[in-house]
């Protein structure tokens, strides 16, 4: 096998390489033994140190060291770009369906196009093009999603015939495909060489690489990084980076306080042929074959074609296994059905002499994106591993990003859904991911339909009610490792199972969810929230009040029992968390967040908050179970259960008090909803919350209560034009540019985090502008549902995307929410948005290339929404007697 | 009639048995990897009987098959007991004398046998003080005997097997006061049971063979392709050797009437067994057995008919073949099996479908290109082939399930017909004997490592 990795590489330029590192690693070049002396010593100081040698490692010095930062210090254990990146197959592919990772892709087809003439290195960069196949019109829908998005982003990309797909690619077997993608400017490249010219570039700017040079483990002092200790001596230094691939976990976890970094690897398996008689040019298009699981790309005249089995070989669970390392074999049985589904899509190829199986292990992570950031507890402890078999696509672009994230604090884009903060110790648990990669792995050719549940590494964190709802036919969906209720099955109502429910169109909850939420507005329901992040930040005096406010956009100083909805900007006023913050007493405030914070908030305001031992914070999302009653009637309800007066007079909106409940006592009722409707918040001490759920349905009755899911919710909050953290909101979006100037008090008399930001804005105007829309000439039950990432049309031209999307049953029309921006029409310079600018515009939302017509609006539908529920009181003595 | 497939499945797999040797106890590794086995019965109830057992004080594992006749009760009673008195047979004096001074002394007895037994396959409470009793005797005597020299497995079985025989022919003689049991060492003698029993020790195998039940030795040549080895000769008129050796032990006189239409006296298939006291006792013996015992016993005309051209008993004798055989590292696997299977099926045949059974599923060996020239088009055959090897017999978990579905199943083409297995199964109880035999079989896998060490 050995010999065969050799001439995979035979045309890697090793001596064409920058003299500089070849000076220090040229005595090892010659054999493969290890046993040799290292000629140049390792620094024992560096700004920056980056562990690991392959595309991501190199990608990540090259942008430091263009970026300024020349005191950066790269170490290999073996040799450069010899782990994954050395077997992988080299395809250069744009077409992603996350839209950070499309930009990401992008960047680094460009930056490969031009590193030869940049570094002298060869490539092999080959402008081939790519050819995404459809067997399934569902396949095409995905396929049209993804070429709108290209498509708006400047990448050339269209959707051809079978017909075409011939003309393309002659080998090709067209009689059960329906339709493909092709995308032109996709590319090949050896991505041995691709990271050798990166590091040759780095290595010129004044980056120092060190093959043959292991890391053990990286100091952290007083939560900042301090050094690296290697096998060979110790490198103080104030940033590190994990580019170990494979290894990043275990590295993370090789430290005294680990740093979480949940990926697991797989057997991963591509066959290598001899040349075709009549040799493939090289310039032929790539093929991805998802239906097939396939992906077939030319090689020296043959063809390179590996896949992603249903059933992956999970390995190094039990961490670096040498054993395992040396094992990695051939494994005909398992490639059988890749083979089956290429010789099916290429039936030409049956002569074609088989040269190798490369067996090459990927890593993959718990939701199949990559990971990049910092981690949460030691600062300057940056990652950029995980890459899901796509590491030569982002590369260039992640490595970029994460270099800005140093140099800058920040990246030039919303890398949230990549962020190593988006995890927590939760999915780091080695059975964990280990069952979870086995999904994942898989699901890179599954159709990705919208509302896509992981089924394996569930039932982590449950509410306390969790057996009382799944018997009452919860269908549940999981957000940070905690079980939250889609919508409620009725009694004797069947929906389809899991695969046959995967659909772009209306889905089989449809009536179900409907059902609910004409019950939030016309009577009472309750949803489990408890999955929330909540904090308690305390203070002997004044601290936590003074801390809050500079760190909250809104004025937090209200008297006790008031709640206030806040944003957690950063310095350029982009959201970093959207939270609920209620004043408990004097010095105490409790704060809700959307689940996904408990890492990133935690960490944020762990960053920010004085060292004071007079000012504490807790994580007390595990003490409370949260049940937020919706409706008209859910004041009548808990007024009844607690013999209180709950009505606006006495209980205003945004207000906090503890109360009891039923016999519990210290339950805090907050009148507030993440929906608009009116209505109460919970917030129970577990002990409490199956005598409290009980009460409320027991009392409820009478009232027409019912359990109702988050499918539900989120219908309510979208008609209401309610944004949400994570979905809506990112960090780069402000107050401003989503109409919330109502939640930011720039004269509150002190300064706070973004203010200056704001007011420039305030001053200048924004541009981009949070806005509705609701979808004119669709037909909910024949036409594709929107999801989210549509791209917008004003007057015919892109201006945006779209963030979120449902179906009103109130409006009973599709309301999408997005950005709309202006860019220039000659320049395409962004323009400052007006209030103006949105109302004189004709919109079209384009669903996988079909556009519908489509009516923008700044501000929600208040006065609708209240005389429907006017009317709608009137009728309720028939519905409770249901 | 039809029976679809799970129903075919839970019909053959209602008596089927696994056992593996723990991989590594402490001590020593075993030669023996585990052992498959299975019964299919034809007659209601079935008459055949299998033991297996592990011997504790001595090494080694016993494994056998009887074939009853004229009923199950001499099948049953040698099943429970015979290995008894084969490891008696093996101990040395002192442990004979420790275990018979734990009996004197009422103190707790060293465990003998470990059984591997499966649920269906049950030992009589009634009888057990009984049988226990003679096969105390019968240690006694070896301990009053004390040879002095170590223990010879062949004489050990031959011993057993012959003085397992006398027990039984006394035992009847003899009575019991209780009526119940009076009737069970009666039933016990009348009828009669083959036995086919191996002895693995490390890499010494002894096949002990009384009847018509076989061994065969399933061996992997270097090609891979499979033979069979016979370690027991059939006690049968097809057997030149036995015939002779009964026509040596009588009288010219009865030449003629020895084997008549393949059989002993006319009446008997196998050649020598236990029990059948109507080819051993002496004629006024036997009338005076049967007319002092129960009347069910007197009603039976099977045991009141005296055979034919009976002069000079005894006929018959239980007395074993004993066939010793080296384990080599190509000896694969052992088939232990009554004449149900061997009537259907060829030994070369139970050789293939054994061995491919085994080795697809354990030893599918992983394909490697190396410097071959292979096209995707024979690779893709080739893992084809493959698949459809391994959800053939992945149906079975057991060789012996295995073993019966061909037998039973096989077609013209050596291929199993779901019909025809449908319809072999389905047949009524009366019918069904005249069919097909019970069918015992034992699967014994080695360790071709362990063996290769030796």
């Amino acid at each position: 096998a050995a010999g065969m990795f050799l001439r995979l590489l035979s045309d890697i330029q090793w001596r064409a390489a920058h003299p500089k590192w070849r000076r220090m690693t040229s005595s090892q070049r010659s054999t493969s033994t290890t046993t040799e002396s290292h000629p140049v010593s390792l620094p024992a100081q560096a700004q920056v140190v980056i562990c690991g040698g392959g595309i991501m490692g190199t990608s990540v010095a090259y942008h430091l060291s263009k970026m300024g930062w020349k005191d950066v210090v790269l170490l290999e254990q073996g040799r450069l770009a010899a782990g994954t990146t050395r077997f992988c197959a080299g395809i250069v592919s744009t077409a992603r369906p996350v839209s950070i990772e499309l930009k990401m892709a992008h960047y680094s087809n460009k930056l490969y196009q031009q590193l030869e003439q940049e570094t002298g290195v060869q490539t092999g960069y080959m402008k081939t093009g790519s050819i995404s196949l459809a067997q399934t019109q569902d396949r095409l829908i995905s396929l049209k999603r993804i070429a709108s998005s290209l498509n708006v982003m400047g990448i050339p990309c269209e959707i051809i015939s079978p017909k075409k797909v011939v003309q393309l690619h002659p080998l090709i077997n067209i009689h059960d495909l329906v339709g493909a993608m092709y995308v032109p400017e996709d590319a090949l490249v050896s991505s041995a060489n691709v990271s050798l010219a990166l590091a040759t570039a780095a290595s010129r700017n004044g980056v120092q690489i060190h093959e043959r040079t292991s890391v053990s483990h990286v100091t952290v002092q007083k939560g900042r990084v301090t050094g690296v200790e290697t096998d060979r001596g110790r490198i103080q230094c104030e940033y590190f980076v994990n580019c170990a691939g494979q290894w990043a976990y275990e590295l993370g976890h090789s430290g005294e306080e680990a740093v979480h970094i949940p990926l697991h690897a797989c057997e991963h398996f591509y066959l290598l042929t001899h040349p075709l008689k009549e040799p493939l040019s090289s310039s032929l298009p790539t093929i991805v074959d998802p239906d097939g699981r396939i992906y077939i790309r030319n090689w020296q005249g043959g063809i390179l074609s590996g896949g992603f089995e249903k059933n992956p070989k999970p390995l190094f669970t039990e961490g670096r296994n040498q054993l395992e390392i040396q094992n990695l074999q051939e494994d005909w049985d398992h490639f059988g059905p890749l083979l089956s589904a290429l010789l099916r899509r290429m039936p030409g190829l049956e002569a074609l002499q088989i040269m190798q199986l490369v067996n090459c292990p990927e890593s993959f992570t718990p939701d199949m994106r990559c990971i990049m950031g910092e981690s949460p507890t030691a600062r300057g402890y940056f990652v950029l591993a995980g890459m899901n078999s796509a590491g030569i696509s982002y590369g260039g672009g992640a490595g970029k990003y994460l270099a800005e994230w140093m140099v800058n604090g920040y990246p030039s884009e919303n890398v949230w859904p990549l962020d190593l903060k988006r995890f927590g110790t939760l999915q780091s648990s080695r059975t964990f991911l280990r069952h979870r990669v086995m999904e994942v792995m898989p699901l890179i050719c599954d159709l990705k339909v919208p509302r896509w549940d992981f089924q394996t590494g569930r039932q982590l964190r449950t509410s306390p009610l969790y057996d009382r709802l799944d018997a009452q036919g919860a269908r549940w969906m999981e957000k940070h490792g905690f079980e939250r209720v889609k919508y409620f099955v009725p009694p004797g109502n069947d929906l389809l199972d899991l695969d046959h429910s995967k659909t772009f169109y209306k889905p089989d909850w449809f009536d179900i969810v409907g059902s609910e939420v004409k019950c939030c507005k016309e009577a009472v329901c309750v949803i489990d929230m408890s999955s929330f992040t909540k904090f308690e930040i305390s203070s002997t005096g004044d601290q936590a009040l003074e801390s809050l406010q500079y760190l909250f956009s809104n004025d937090l100083d209200v008297p006790v029992g008031h709640v206030v909805h806040t944003g957690m900007l950063n310095e350029k006023g982009g959201y970093e968390n959207d939270c609920s913050i209620a004043r408990l007493s004097k010095r105490s405030f409790f704060m809700i967040s959307p689940t996904d914070q408990q890492v990133h908030c935690w960490a944020w305001l762990k960053n920010r908050l004085p060292d004071d031992s007079n000012l504490t914070m807790e994580d007390v999302t595990w003490k409370y179970t949260a049940l937020n009653l919706i409706g008209p009637r859910a004041v009548d309800v808990l007024s009844e259960l607690s013999y209180a007066p709950m009505t606006a007079e006495h209980f205003p909106s945004l207000f906090c008090k503890e109360m009891s409940v039923g016999y519990a006592n210290g339950i805090r009722v907050m009148s507030i909803t993440h929906t608009g409707e009116p209505g109460f918040v919970l917030y129970i001490p577990i002990e409490y919350a199956l005598h409290v759920y009980n009460e409320v349905m027991n009392m409820g009755q009478k009232y027409g209560i019912r359990n109702a899911g988050y499918y539900a919710l989120r219908s309510l909050r979208i008609e209401k034009f309610f944004a949400f953290w994570g979905q809506d909101l990112d960090a780069f979006t402000t107050p401003m540019e989503c109409g919330r100037e109502f939640q930011v008090k720039l004269e509150k008399g002190m300064q706070f985090l973004g203010q200056e930001a704001l007011l420039e804005q305030k001053q200048n105007g924004v541009y981009k502008r949070f806005t509705m829309f609701i979808l004119e000439d669709h037909d909910t039950d024949m036409d594709l549902w929107p999801w989210w990432g549509e791209p917008i049309f004003r007057n015919g031209r892109y201006v945006g995307k779209t963030t979120s999307s449902a179906y009103s049953y109130t409006l009973e029309r599709h309301v999408c929410l997005g950005f709309v921006h202006h860019f220039d029409e000659k320049t395409g310079e962004e323009l400052v948005v007006t209030t103006d600018f949105i109302n004189q515009g004709e919109y079209e939302i384009d669903i996988a290339g079909q556009r519908f017509q489509a009516k923008a609006k700044l501000y929600p539908f208040s006065s609708l929404f209240t005389q429907r529920r006017r009317k709608d009181e009137m009728e309720l003595s028939g519905y409770q007697r249901e | 009639f039809y029976l679809t497939p799970p129903q075919v499945n839970s019909i053959l797999k209602a008596n089927e048995y696994s056992f593996k040797v723990p991989e590594f106890d402490g001590k020593n590794v075993s030669s023996i990897l585990g052992f498959d086995s299975n019964q299919l019965p034809a007659n209601a109830p079935i008459e055949d009987r299998r033991s297996a057992a592990t011997c504790l004080q001595t090494r080694g594992m016993l494994l056998g098959v009887f074939d009853g006749h004229a009923g199950c009760a001499c099948a049953q009673a040698v099943s429970e007991r015979l290995f008894y008195y084969i490891a008696v047979s093996l101990l040395p004096h002192e442990t004979l004398l420790e275990i018979e001074n734990a009996v004197e002394s009422g103190r707790a007895l060293l465990p003998i046998l470990q059984w591997h037994k499966h649920p269906n396959d049950y030992f009589s409470k009634e009888a057990s003080k009984l049988y226990f009793n003679s096969l105390r005797t019968y240690w006694q005597e070896l301990i009053d005997l004390n040879s002095g020299e170590t223990t010879d497995v062949r004489e050990a079985l031959i011993n057993a097997f012959k003085r397992l025989d006398n027990d039984i022919s006394l035992e009847a003689q003899v009575g019991d006061p209780n009526s119940f049991l009076n009737y069970l060492v009666l039933r016990v003698a009348f009828s009669g049971a083959t036995a086919c029993v191996a002895h693995v020790d490390g890499v010494d195998l002894h096949i002990a063979n009384t009847g018509d039940s076989r061994a065969m030795l399933g061996v992997q040549e270097e090609d891979g392709s499979w033979s069979a080895v016979n370690l027991s000769y059939d006690h049968n008129a097809q057997n030149e050797h036995e015939v002779k050796r009964v026509k040596m032990e009588h009288p010219k006189s009865e030449e003629k009437s020895l084997v008549k239409q393949d059989r002993l006296l006319g009446l008997l298939m196998p050649f020598r067994a236990f029990g059948d006291v109507k080819f051993k006792w002496s004629i006024e013996l036997q009338k005076r057995v049967i007319e002092s015992g129960p009347d069910q016993l007197n009603d039976n005309e099977y045991t009141k008919f005296i055979p034919p051209n009976y002069h000079t008993p005894p006929y018959l004798t239980a007395e074993p073949e004993v066939i010793h055989h080296k384990l080599r590292p190509q000896d694969k696997f052992l088939v232990l099996a009554t004449d149900g299977l061997w009537e259907t099926m060829h030994r070369q045949d139970v050789a293939r479908i054994v061995g491919e059974y085994l080795t697809g599923v354990h030893h599918q060996q992983p394909i490697a290109v190396g410097g071959y020239k292979v096209t995707l088009g024979q690779m893709h055959g080739l893992l084809t082939e493959r698949r459809a090897r391994i959800s053939s017999v992945f149906e079975d978990q057991n060789a012996a399930t295995h073993l019966i579905r061909h037998a039973v199943g096989n077609n013209e083409f050596g291929t199993v017909d779901h019909e025809r297995l449908s319809k072999m199964l389905s047949l009524p109880e009366e019918l069904a004997r005249m069919y097909r035999d019970d069918i015992t079989i034992i699967v014994v896998q080695f360790n071709s490592h362990v063996i290769g060490a030796y």
